[in-house]
C-alpha cells in the first residue's frame, strides 16, 4: 500500500470517527424539541451528550488538521471554494457550543428557550451544511486548472446535495435517537422508542433512494463498482448493519443497535470514498482538473511523520475516549454540576 | 479595499478574539492543579470547594477557546488557500499533531473535569485536571511551534511539482525546532501563567472589597500573588530579553521596527515611551542610551542593525510595532511593580487585605495582563510583515484568489457581531459566576467516599455510596 493509499483510508476513518461520534450530538440536538417537553427533559437530553461533546467534535478539528497535512491542495481547493459555505459552518458549530454551555447558566424561561433554539437550529444547520458539502463533492464541482473553483452558495443547494443533507438529517437523527435509548428513562424514553422505527423506516427509504440517484447521474461512481466489483462490500455491510440494528429495536437491545448504526455509518462512509477513489473532489469541468489522491497528496517525507503520529497517537485516542464513555454510562442523572 | 487587507483584517480579528481564551485556560488550569494538590495533601475541604467553584468559571473560558479555536482551523484553508497550498507539507502536519496529541487529550478529558468532581475522589479530579491542563500546553506547545516555522522557517526545500511551488520538509526536527520556538514557547507560557493567576487574583481582590468569602478570598490571593510576581520577574529578565536577543539575531529588521532604530548604530537607546515616523525616519521619545546594544549583545556599544539594511519594501508598520512594543514592556515593568507592591503590604503586617487601593489594582491585573499578551503577539505579528512565511512568501498573494471583497465583507461582519454578542454573554455569564461565588463547602465525608483510583472505579467495587452509576 503506498503511504497516499493508506492517509486516504485513515482520512476516511477519521471523518466516519467524526459522523459516529459527533453524529449521535447532532441527532440529539435535532430531536430535542420535538421530544423533550419539559425543562428538566430538555436538560437530560443535553445532558446525555454534555461529558462528551466536545471530544467528539474534536474528530472534525482532526479531519481538518488532517486533510490540511495530507492532503494540501484539497484543503485549500475545498475551503476556500466553499467559503461562504464555511463560514455558516463556523457560524452554526459556535453557536452549538456556546448554547451548550450557557442554556442552563440561567434560570429566565426565555433565556433557556432561546438558547434551546440556538441548540437544535446549529444540529439542524451543521448536519444540513455537512450533507450538502459531502453531496456537492460527490456530485463533482468546477474546479480549474489550478485547482480553484468558484461556486456559490446557490449553486451548492442543487436538488442532489439537498437529497443527500435530508438523507444525513434522518441518519443522525436515528442515530441520536438510538444513543439516547441508552440514556433516558421514563416518559422521555418511550417517546423515544416509539421515534426509533418510524426514523429507521424513513432513513431507508430515503437512503435507497439516494443510492439508486447517485449511481444513475454519476458515472465514474458506477464505473469505479464495475471495474472493482469487491468494493460493494461496504454497501453489503451497510445493509447488513442497518437490518442488524432493526432487530435489535425489535429486542430492545438498544447498545447492539447503536453499534450496529455506527457500522452503518461507517459502512456508508467507505462506500462513497471507495466509489471515488482515487478521485478526492471531482471536476465537473474536465475530468483531468480533478484533485486526486496522487496529484493533491504531500510528500513522502509529510505523509511519513504524519503516520509515525497516527501511531503513537491513535491508540492514546482510543483509550481515554473508550474511558470516558465507560465512566459516563448508564442513564443521566441531573446533579449541581449538569449543564 | 483589497481582499488581501480584507483577508488579514478578518484573520487578525478572529485569532485576537480566540486569544483573550487560552491563556486564561493555560493559567487558571495550572491554580487549579495547585488546589487539588492541596487538597489531596491536606485533606482540608477549602481546597476542594476552591476548585469546585473555580472550575465552573474554567468550563465557560474554555467553552470560549473551543468555539473560537475551530475558526482558526479552518481559516487558514478558507481564506488563505495559496498560503495553505505552499506550506500545507510542514504546516498542515504540526497542525495534525496538535489535534492529535492535545485536542483529543483535552476533550477526552473534559468532561471528567468538569461533570467528574460529584462522582470522582481528590486525586482521580486532580488526575483530569492535570490531564486537561498537560493538553492545553501541548496545544500551545505545538501551535506556536507551527507559528514559530512562520517567523523564522527552515528545514525545508521549495520545489515546483506541477501546481505551482510549494514548500516540501527535509527535516522534521529543523521544523519544529526553529530557532525562535524554544525562546517563544517559554515566554508564552510565563505570559499565560501570569494571566491565570492574575485572574485569581483579580477575583480573590473582589470578594475582599465587598467583604465576602473573606477567608477564600485570601486563600486565593495567597496562592497566585507570589506565582505571579515571581513569573513577571522572570518575563522580563529572563524571558522577554531573551526573546529580544532572538529576534535581534533572526529577524533584524524586525527588532529595528520594534524601537524604531533606522540607520545602523552603536550605543544605540532603548525607548520608555516614543513616537516614530516611518515617512521621516525619525524617533523621537524618553530614551536610555545605549540600553538596546546591551540588551541584543551585553556590551554598549554592539551595533544595532537599521531598517537601511532592508528595502523600503520590506519594512513592517514602523510605528504601530513600535507601539505595540512599548505596551508590552511597559506593562511588564508595571506587573513587577504591582506584584512587588502587593507582597510588601502582604507581609507588612498583612495590610494587603484591607489596602482598597492594591485591591483595586488587583482586581484591574486580568485586563493588563491580557492586553499584554496580545500586544505581544500584535508586535510579533505586525513586526513579521510583509511576509506572511518570513523571507519566504509575502502575504499579498497568499490569500485565497477565488474569494472576493462581497465574500469577505459578508464574513467580516458576521463574525463581527457573533463574537460581540458572544462576548457580552459571556462577561454577564462570568460576572454572575463570580458574584455567586464559591459553594457551600460539602461534607467531607460525602467526598471521602468517591471513588479515587482506577482500581475502583473499573472493578466497580467503588465507594460510592447510592445514586450514582
Ligand atoms: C496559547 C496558545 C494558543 C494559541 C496561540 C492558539 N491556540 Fe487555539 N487553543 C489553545 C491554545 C492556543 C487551547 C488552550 O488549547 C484551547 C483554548 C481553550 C481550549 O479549548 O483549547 C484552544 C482551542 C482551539 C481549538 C478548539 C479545540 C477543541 O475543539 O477542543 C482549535 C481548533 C484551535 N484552538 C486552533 C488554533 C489555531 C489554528 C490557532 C492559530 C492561529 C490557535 N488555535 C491559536
Ligand atoms: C493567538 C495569538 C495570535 C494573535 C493575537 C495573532 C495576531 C495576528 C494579527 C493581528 C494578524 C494580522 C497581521 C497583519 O496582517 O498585519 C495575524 C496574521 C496571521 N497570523 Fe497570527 N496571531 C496569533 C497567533 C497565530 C498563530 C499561532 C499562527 C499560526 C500558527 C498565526 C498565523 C497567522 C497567519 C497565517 C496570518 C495571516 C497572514 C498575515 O497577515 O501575515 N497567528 N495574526
Ligand atoms: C518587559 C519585558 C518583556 C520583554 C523584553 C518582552 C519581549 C518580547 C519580544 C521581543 C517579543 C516579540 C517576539 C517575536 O517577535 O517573535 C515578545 C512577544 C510576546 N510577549 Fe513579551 N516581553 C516582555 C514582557 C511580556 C509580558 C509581561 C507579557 C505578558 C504577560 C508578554 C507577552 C508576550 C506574548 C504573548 C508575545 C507573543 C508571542 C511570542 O512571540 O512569543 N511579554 N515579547
Amino acid at each position: 500500500m503506498s503511504l497516499e493509499l493508506i492517509w486516504y483510508v485513515l482520512y476516511v476513518i477519521i471523518i466516519s470517527g467524526y459522523a459516529i461520534l459527533d453524529g449521535f450530538d447532532l441527532g440529539v440536538g435535532m430531536l430535542s424539541p420535538f421530544i423533550a417537553h419539559t425543562d428538566t427533559e430538555r436538560r437530560i437530553m443535553l445532558n446525555a451528550i454534555g461529558p462528551v461533546w466536545d471530544g467528539n467534535e474534536v474528530w472534525l478539528v482532526l479531519g481538518g488538521g488532517a486533510l490540511f497535512a495530507a492532503f494540501p491542495l484539497v484543503y485549500a481547493s475545498l475551503f476556500s471554494g466553499f467559503y461562504l459555505a464555511m463560514m455558516l459552518v463556523l457560524l452554526v458549530l459556535i453557536g452549538r457550543t456556546v448554547a451548550i454551555e450557557f442554556r442552563s447558566k440561567r434560570e429566565s424561561r426565555r433565556w433557556r428557550a432561546g438558547w434551546d433554539l440556538v441548540f437544535s437550529g446549529s444540529s439542524f444547520g451543521i448536519t444540513v451544511l455537512l450533507g450538502v458539502a459531502l453531496g456537492n463533492v460527490i456530485r463533482g464541482v468546477a474546479l480549474d486548472q489550478s485547482g480553484t473553483m468558484d461556486v456559490g452558495l446557490l449553486d451548492l443547494l442543487n436538488p442532489f446535495s439537498l437529497a443527500v443533507a435530508v438523507t444525513a438529517v434522518a441518519m443522525f437523527m436515528l442515530h441520536g435517537s438510538i444513543f439516547l435509548s441508552q440514556k433516558v428513562e421514563g416518559d422521555l424514553l418511550d417517546r423515544v422508542t416509539m421515534l426509533v422505527p418510524r426514523l429507521m423506516i424513513g432513513f431507508f427509504v430515503l437512503m435507497t433512494g439516494l443510492i439508486g440517484w447517485t449511481l444513475l447521474r454519476t458515472e465514474t461512481f458506477a464505473d469505479n463498482y464495475r471495474d472493482r466489483p469487491w468494493i460493494a462490500v461496504f454497501p453489503v455491510l451497510a445493509l447488513a448493519a442497518a437490518l442488524t440494528a432493526w432487530r435489535q429495536i425489535r429486542r430492545t437491545r438498544y447498545f447492539t443497535a447503536f453499534l450496529a448504526s455506527a457500522t452503518m455509518i461507517a459502512a456508508l462512509l467507505c462506500a462513497v470514498a471507495a466509489g471515488l477513489y482515487p478521485v478526492m473532489i471531482p471536476s465537473a469541468t474536465d475530468p483531468a482538473f480533478s484533485l486526486t489522491v496522487h496529484n493533491a497528496s504531500a510528500a513522502d517525507s509529510t505523509l511519513t511523520v504524519m503516520l509515525v503520529f497516527a501511531v503513537i497517537g491513535m491508540p492514546f485516542v482510543l483509550l481515554y475516549t473508550a474511558g470516558v464513555y465507560y465512566f459516563f454510562r448508564g442513564r443521566v442523572r441531573l446533579d449541581e454540576e449538569s449543564y | 479595499m483589497s481582499t488581501e487587507l480584507l483577508d488579514r483584517i478578518q484573520f487578525g480579528l478572529t485569532v485576537s478574539f480566540h486569544f483573550i481564551f487560552p491563556p486564561l485556560s493555560l493559567g487558571v488550569g495550572l491554580v487549579l492543579i495547585i488546589f487539588g494538590v492541596k487538597s489531596v495533601r491536606t485533606g482540608d475541604p477549602r481546597w476542594r470547594q476552591l476548585s469546585t467553584f473555580w472550575v465552573k468559571i474554567y468550563g465557560l473560558i474554555f467553552s470560549m477557546g473551543i468555539a473560537t479555536g475551530i475558526v482558526q482551523e479552518f481559516e487558514f484553508g478558507t481564506n488563505w488557500s495559496a498560503y495553505s497550498r505552499f506550506v500545507g507539507n510542514i504546516f498542515g502536519s504540526l497542525l495534525a499533531a496538535e489535534g492529535i496529541f492535545a485536542f483529543m487529550l483535552e476533550g477526552g478529558f473534559l468532561g471528567l473535569m468538569l461533570f467528574g468532581g460529584t462522582r470522582l475522589g481528590n486525586r482521580l479530579w486532580l488526575f483530569a485536571t492535570t490531564m486537561v491542563v498537560l493538553g492545553a500546553t501541548f496545544s500551545a506547545t505545538w501551535i506556536v511551534m507551527a507559528n514559530s516555522w512562520m517567523q523564522t522557517p527552515q528545514g525545508f526545500e521549495i520545489k515546483d511539482v506541477g501546481q505551482g511551488s510549494q514548500a516540501f520538509m527535509t527535516s522534521f526536527h529543523d521544523v519544529v525546532f526553529t530557532p525562535s520556538f524554544v525562546p517563544r514557547i517559554l515566554h508564552l507560557l510565563a505570559a499565560s501563567w501570569m494571566v491565570g493567576t492574575s485572574m485569581v487574583l483579580s477575583v480573590g481582590a473582589y470578594y475582599l472589597l465587598r467583604r465576602r468569602h473573606v477567608e477564600l478570598a485570601r486563600t486565593m490571593i495567597r496562592v497566585a500573588l507570589p506565582l505571579f510576581t515571581v513569573l513577571a520577574i522572570a518575563q522580563v529578565a529572563l524571558f522577554g530579553a531573551n526573546q529580544a536577543v532572538e529576534v535581534s539575531k533572526q529577524q533584524p529588521a524586525k527588532l529595528a521596527a520594534m524601537e524604531g532604530v533606522y540607520t545602523t548604530r552603536t550605543c544605540a537607546p532603548m525607548y520608555i515611551l516614543g513616537w516614530t515616523d516611518q515617512s521621516t525616519q525619525r524617533t523621537t521619545g524618553i530614551a536610555v542610551p545605549c540600553l538596546l546594544s546591551f540588551l541584543t549583545d551585553q556590551n554598549f556599544d554592539a551595533p544595532v542593525t537599521g531598517l537601511e539594511a532592508t528595502p523600503q519594501s520590506d519594512w513592517p508598520q514602523v510605528n504601530l510595532v513600535f507601539q505595540m512594543y512599548h505596551l508590552m514592556i511597559n506593562l511588564g515593568m508595571l506587573f513587577i511593580a504591582i506584584g512587588l507592591a502587593g507582597c510588601a503590604l502582604w507581609v507588612w503586617r498583612q495590610k494587603l487585605w484591607t489596602n482598597r487601593w492594591m485591591l483595586r489594582v488587583l482586581v484591574a491585573s486580568v485586563f493588563l495582563t491580557e492586553l499584554a499578551t496580545l500586544s505581544g503577539w500584535w508586535t510579533a505579528e505586525f513586526g513579521r510583515q510583509p511576509w506572511i512565511v518570513w523571507n519566504v512568501l509575502r502575504t499579498a498573494g497568499a490569500q485565497s484568489p477565488n474569494v472576493g471583497t462581497g465574500q469577505l465583507i459578508f464574513s467580516i461582519s458576521m463574525f463581527v457581531v457573533l463574537y460581540i454578542v458572544v462576548l457580552y454573554t459571556f462577561l454577564r455569564l462570568l460576572d454572575r459566576q463570580i458574584k455567586q461565588g464559591p459553594p457551600p463547602p460539602s461534607d467531607e465525608d460525602e467526598i471521602a467516599s468517591l471513588p479515587d483510583s482506577f482500581g475502583e472505579i473499573f472493578r466497580r467495587r467503588s465507594r460510592v455510596s447510592s445514586g450514582v452509576d
